[in-house]
């Protein structure tokens, strides 16, 4: 057990350094948050549309698109000099390959979340106060089932031929769940609604994650097994 | 010709003869439908359509489980028959989910006065639209055959997965979407002589939907064959 998490924290470090010393997908993601948010503001036609209404929408259209960038770059990091073969020669399991590249991947879409959530509140002048924590357990519900699925499909799309597209039409299917279930718990929270309210959307989004990382879990090793 | 091609030929021509019965049993279909079966009272006419829709609908579900289940196997078994057969059946289930939203809208407009609406089954079914055209776009885009089967069968296996969760989350939605009628606990609320045309049609659809598998296997095997022949 111990050498399977030492390897997988080797990966995840080793993705997560990449990623430090280049810097250069951290700051295009941002970069593109923001964007989004800004975008958003001006599709919204402001005399009948109120920003409150438009909220929970905005907020998770612009994590899970700048999530998706996100993981377009997790494999196709490891196709530039055939480094991905290198990781599979590696004396590790397909397993820790798997939890390396999901650890990597989290660190990396939460610290999107992170600042994209302050911007959000400057953009569209929502008051989250009494309600982040509830807000912070939804991101961490939703975001974790999603980055399961795009660290899996990552690896399947990075081999074809039109990887940034391929990657999110395989994967926004996957999204309705996660994208309802997040939705309705912020615009519920951001209306103080009672906890009542929300609790069986956050159970469905944790039987979300539970599944989908199992599964991910399973299938990653006779994905990569030639 | 090799044996392998002649006996690819064998199940295309199977296919087909399975094809011509299911057209011919949806012609009957059309005739008893229009002729035999009695107009619903509240609807009129339109509710013709729920005959052609509903076993569209079950057609397009049967094989997306098979897509799932021959997805198992083949990650399992690593037998390219089986990934074969996969693809056969999304190929299939796209057609199926392609005949389901058309005649959905062509329904919903005379009677709930609107050709969409984001109803629960609605979106149901739009989702099972895109996660075969996702699973085939993809196919498309891979070369090496077992990669394209490991990977096709890796998103079959989710797309499975997924189904009972989209299902879950959009019907906690509002849904306008008629109530089961057939496959519910107590017995079925239909006059006889509907479900009969229900059930005819049901039937129909079952033989076009294994037709077109068998056809579209044949054919691949054919493929096969004659790749293996250039080859050697």
């Amino acid at each position: 057990m111990g050498e399977l998490f030492r390897a997988v924290f080797a990966i995840a470090g080793k993705d997560l350094r990449v990623e430090v010393r280049s810097r250069t997908a951290m700051v295009s993601a941002l970069a593109f948050a923001a964007l989004v948010l800004v975008i958003f503001n001006f599709a919204r036609d402001a005399g009948s549309v109120s920003r409150e209404a438009l909220a929970p929408s905005v907020l998770w259209i612009t994590f899970t698109f700048s999530g998706m960038i996100a993981l377009n770059r997790s494999f196709a990091l490891e196709r530039e000099n055939a480094a991905l073969d290198g990781l599979l020669m590696a004396p590790v399991s397909r397993t820790a390959l798997f939890l390396g590249k999901y650890l990597a991947n989290l660190a990396f879409v939460f610290m999107v979340e992170a600042v994209t959530l302050p911007l959000f509140v400057l953009f569209f002048g929502a008051d989250l106060s009494g309600i982040l924590g509830g807000l912070v357990l939804t991101m961490v519900l939703a975001t974790a089932g999603f980055v399961a699925i795009g660290t899996l499909f990552s690896a399947i799309a990075v081999r074809t031929r039109f990887a940034e597209l391929m990657l999110p039409l395989l994967i926004l299917p996957f999204l309705i769940p996660p994208v309802i279930g997040a939705v309705q718990v912020t615009s519920r929270l951001l209306a103080g609604r009672p906890m009542s309210e929300i609790l069986g959307w956050l159970k469905i989004l944790a039987l979300y994650d539970l599944v989908f990382v199992t599964v991910c879990l399973l299938l990653f090793t006779p994905l990569m097994d030639e | 010709m090799s044996a392998a091609a002649d006996r690819a030929g064998v199940v295309v021509r199977r296919g087909l003869a399975l094809v011509a019965t299911g057209l011919l049993g949806l012609a009957g279909v059309f005739v008893v439908a229009l002729r035999y079966t009695p107009i619903e009272r509240f609807q009129g006419l339109p509710q013709k359509i729920f005959y052609v829709h509903v076993p569209a609908a079950w057609c397009a579900l049967l094989a997306f489980s098979v897509v799932g289940v021959a997805s198992i196997l083949y990650l399992w078994l690593r037998d390219s028959r089986l990934d074969l057969f996969a693809e056969s059946a999304a190929s299939a289930g796209l057609v199926f989910s392609t005949v389901m939203l058309t005649t959905g809208p062509l329904w919903g407009k005379p009677i709930w006065g609107t050709w969409w609406t984001w109803d629960a089954r609605l979106t149901f079914t739009l989702f099972l639209f895109f996660l075969f055209l996702g699973y085939r776009a993809l196919r498309g885009a891979l070369h090496d055959p077992g990669e394209r089967a490991r990977y096709s069968a890796v998103v079959g296996i989710m797309g499975m997965v997924l189904v009972p969760f989209v299902h879950l989350t959009v019907y906690l939605f509002p849904t306008v979407h008629p109530q089961p009628i057939v496959l519910k606990p107590s017995s079925p609320s239909l006059p006889w002589e509907m479900l009969r045309t229900l059930l005819l049609s049901l039937a129909a659809y079952t033989v076009l939907l294994v037709g077109f598998v068998t056809t579209r296997y044949g054919l691949g095997r054919a493929a096969e064959a004659r790749g293996a022949q250039d080859a050697g």
